[in-house]
């Protein structure tokens, strides 16, 4: 049995999922409208948690905000669960497949099987749907992979009992209730709202704009402060949450520019795509800083490329992104 | 970023199962969706973390030969678990599982216990024991085990 779903490729895993799930109730929007609307542009640097060692860097807001403030800003009721015993996990799915409902499900990727080797970390905040089953393997949308995949009962029960940080227990959901009618332009402006407020006024300096600066000004001491090495790891963990899989490049600014022009579009408003023109000129900045950091990586930097030409790119970035989120605030009392 | 510049710089470590969609903007300057096979900056920062991984697996491998360590120290390192992530896999106290990293405490395992580490890493308790055995190589290891 295998429900008629259409799987889309996506940037991002949960855009993708919601995006996903919603088109199968005849809401169409795109990846890029649901990042905004969901005010998914974030950016934080915190120092004093460590993965592995490593200052955690992360350029979106926690995972499973995304699905929870699309319904809630679109009006729709969502089911969402966790469970304490595996088997169960596997019966509630089962039944949501046989009542016809794709699945959305968090999975940890470390034992994803159809997923690319050096992509597989203990990385717990995945998300894919769940839209059948044939012959004892459940059919799969991986918002990141190209085509349908599919997995044994084994492996997908292993996967959504991965453990460690963010563990999925289970976690089951999918739009319980979808409206007659949506009404996309007051979301998107809920959306833009949000992601100023949390771009430029959270109190505290290692979030949003003032995140970007501090990180500037951190940045230019690592190898004084790190050694060489270590400061070449700090650079390699900044890169890979900026560009690896699920950002659509320069740590999500070019879909928040794309959501920005489909913005203008539905809210007949040119002065957006202005906007997102600037976006994209910091997405762009963000991309150099990742082609100088990773030359200094490979310890094949050139003259002048060096952390200090970081910093002054991050402090330059961090002006143009309060630009623009200034310029979104005007715009959206 | 424009269309024609997304880049396709292809390290394989996508090993062609996918291609990463990017977002970037074409001749009328809308923005679309292209795939893409690899950036070079981008997997410099991911070989650069797998490289990290596999010196502590060779280190590890060294610390199993001279019995410093049990094989529970290979695969700790191989499947990327400190302690506290195989004690969450295992039910298996931190404290235990530090005293089953010593070779003569490993060898005395029972089979039970055997078994739950052996699920941990997706292996059988066989060839948790003949850890040896083991031939495939890690990500960006250029082909050596």
């Amino acid at each position: 049995m295998t429900l008629d779903f259409k799987h889309s490729q996506a940037a991002h895993c949960e855009n993708g999922v919601t995006s996903n799930l919603l088109r199968y109730y005849g809401v169409d929007v795109s990846e890029a409208v649901i990042f905004g609307i969901s005010s998914g542009l974030f950016f934080a640097y915190l120092p004093f948690l460590k993965v592995n060692g490593l200052p955690i860097t992360s350029f979106r807001p926690l995972p499973g905000m995304i699905f929870q403030r699309t319904a809630t800003n679109l009006g729709i009721k969502v089911y969402r669960k966790k469970f304490r015993n595996k088997e169960d996990s596997m019966a509630a799915l089962d039944k949501a497949l046989d009542a016809g409902i794709p699945v959305g499900l968090q999975v940890g990727v470390f034992n994803l099987t159809y997923f690319p080797k050096p992509y597989r970390f203990h990385f717990n905040a995945h998300n894919i749907v769940v839209f059948g089953k044939e012959n004892g393997h459940y059919i799969i949308s991986d918002p990141v992979m190209e085509t349908v995949e599919s997995l044994s009962y084994e492996e997908l029960l292993r996967v959504r009992w991965a453990r460690g940080a963010l563990e999925p227990k289970g976690q089951m959901y999918y739009p319980l209730k979808v409206p007659a009618k949506i009404d996309v332009a007051p979301a998107i402006r809920k959306g833009i709202k949000k992601n100023c407020r949390d771009m430029l006024t959270i109190p505290v300096p290692l979030f949003g704009i003032k995140g970007i600066r501090y990180l500037s000004k951190k940045i230019k001491k690592w190898p004084e402060q790190l050694g060489d090495n270590k400061a070449a790891l700090y650079l390699g963990q900044l890169i890979r949450m900026q560009e690896e899989v699920g950002t659509g490049g320069a740590g999500f600014r070019f879909i928040y520019a794309a959501f920005l022009q489909e913005a203008a579009a539905i809210l007949h408003n040119n002065r957006l795509l202005d906007i997102s023109q600037a976006m994209t000129d910091t997405g762009d900045r963000w991309r150099d800083f990742a082609v100088i950091a990773g030359r200094i990586i490979k310890k094949r930097s050139g003259e002048g490329e060096s952390y200090a030409i970081l910093s002054n790119i991050l402090a330059e970035i961090a002006e143009r992104e309060r630009a623009v989120f200034s310029e979104l605030k005007k715009f959206i009392p | 970023m424009k269309k024609d510049q997304v880049p396709q710089d292809d390290a394989n470590l996508l090993e062609g199962r996918t291609r990463d969609v990017c977002y970037a903007v074409d001749e009328k300057g809308n923005y679309v969706q292209v795939l893409s096979t690899g950036w070079e900056p981008k997997s410099v920062a991911l070989l650069q973390a797998w490289k990290e991984i596999n010196a502590q697996v060779d280190e590890a491998v060294h610390l199993v030969k001279t019995e410093k360590a049990s094989p529970l120290a290979f695969f700790m390192a191989k499947c990327m678990f400190d302690v506290k992530l195989l004690s969450d896999y295992t039910d298996i106290p931190k404290r235990k599982i530090k005293s089953h990293l010593d070779p003569e405490q490993f060898n005395h395992l029972d089979e039970a216990t055997l078994m739950k580490y052996a699920e941990a890493f997706n292996i059988t308790p066989d060839e948790l024991v003949n850890w040896q055995k083991q031939t495939d190589s890690p990500p960006g290891s250029g082909g050596k085990s």
